[in-house]
């Protein structure tokens, strides 16, 4: 089955243009990976791309440029690092992790330092925190809610596995959820399975309920 | 320009890698710098760039890409990945965990050189303002909201000037959508 929400123009051009941070560019490339839908479109993007670029007037280049990259076409080349293959996971779970996620995690799942967050929700760091950008993996129990909560910041989450359901629909596997600070939503897992889910935030989350705020402390992404 | 890069993945041909540097390196260098890089820093990434067309040639599929969109792709990456110093986040088409392609799309059976060129012809001819938010979109480091404010516009008609531009796009790219 194939996505149903999917990244926005915005995010896809971004990703194309090559203008995404990396947290960003990692969630993106993840749905990618899940959605033939958007990785139709930014084909697309980068064509469109690709003769913008055409279209730009010529810069003078060196005179020797041509000399100096033909004489440098012989030289040795080690060609890109390999990636983690399936054969390389140690973690049988992290087989529905697709590339470039599963790079980053070193093709393992139920083994990561996972920390708890609160009742059935744990939380694994990806990247460190930097700029205020926050990447981490969630890890909800079946029928789980998220207490209510506002977003201080864009918030985009990817469901990686089980699904969570919020007001404003039904979030399955590939599915992306963009949150801005007008949205307010109090999630809940569904009751098939756990709810893996990959979420890049701008900015900590901000919570209204007073079960939100005894969490708060804890919901550091 | 395919030609050249067939001619270039095939049998190594150098003088077509000469003719696709001459034709690429100069608008390799000014993607570069209209994005911000200094003329020295472009100079060299753009050299590495077109090294790197001859290292990856044997990669470069016809039937997938035109030479533009492929070289296009390497300039992007290569400035990404010197950046951040790592490698730009990015799918694996073997990887078993990639959700296959539903049904085989039109365009497979539309010559990409084809289909570049009615790209070409479609962004000449696509609205000024719809043309000016994609070029800000591909170029300028802010997002569709700044882009709004810039321009005095309310987001959702940049959005939707993005949505019908891309439309134009996959029609020209004969995909039904
Ligand atoms: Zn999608």
């Amino acid at each position: 089955m194939t996505p149903h929400h999917h990244a926005s123009d915005e995010l896809l051009l971004a990703y194309a243009a090559g203008r995404l941070d990396e947290s960003l560019a990692l969630l993106v490339a993840t749905h990618l990976a899940l959605c033939p839908h958007c990785r139709a479109e930014v084909e697309r993007m980068e064509v469109l791309g690709g003769t913008i670029i055409e279209d730009l007037p010529p810069a003078p280049v060196a005179s020797d440029a041509l000399d100096v990259v033909l004489d440098r076409l012989d030289e040795e080349w080690e060609g890109p690092p390999a990636r983690s293959r399936m054969e390389k996971i140690e973690d049988e779970s992290a087989r529905m992790l697709p590339q470039p996620l599963r790079d980053y995690l070193g093709g393992r799942l139920n083994t990561l330092k996972w920390r708890k967050l609160g009742p059935g929700v744990r939380q694994f760091q990806i990247i460190p925190r930097r700029e205020g950008i926050a990447t981490s993996l969630l890890r909800i129990a079946p029928n789980t809610a998220i207490p209510h909560h506002g977003h201080g910041g864009s918030e985009h989450t990817l469901v990686l596995a089980g699904s969570y359901m919020d007001e404003t629909g039904q979030f399955r596997r590939g599915d992306v959820q963009s949150a801005d600070d007008e949205l307010t939503h109090r999630p809940v897992s569904g009751g098939e399975e756990e709810c893996y889910c990959l979420i890049v935030a701008d900015a900590p989350l901000r919570f209204t309920g007073l079960a939100g705020r005894i969490l708060q402390p804890f919901l550091r992404f | 320009m395919t030609g050249c890069m067939q001619a270039v993945a095939s049998r190594r041909d150098r003088a077509a890698f000469a003719e696709l540097f001459q034709y690429y390196g100069p608008r390799v260098k000014s993607y570069l710098m209209r994005l911000g890089t200094d003329d020295e820093s472009a100079e060299e990434l753009m050299q590495e760039a077109m090294l790197l067309v001859w290292r990856k040639a044997e990669q470069f599929d016809a039937t997938k890409a035109a030479a533009g969109t492929w070289i296009f792709a390497i300039a992007r990456n290569l400035r990404v990945d010197a950046l951040r110093r790592q490698k730009r986040p990015e799918i694996d088409h073997e990887d078993p965990a990639l959700v296959p392609d539903g049904d085989p799309r039109a365009d497979i059976l539309v010559e990409r050189e084809e289909q570049w060129e009615r790209v070409r012809a479609a962004l000449r001819s696509l609205p000024r303002e719809q043309a000016h938010v994609i070029e800000m979109s591909f170029f300028d480091d802010k997002p569709h909201s700044e882009i709004a404010a810039e321009l005095n516009l309310p987001l959702g008609t940049v959005k939707s000037r993005i949505r019908l531009a891309m439309g134009r796009i996959r029609n020209a790219m004969g995909d039904e959508q």
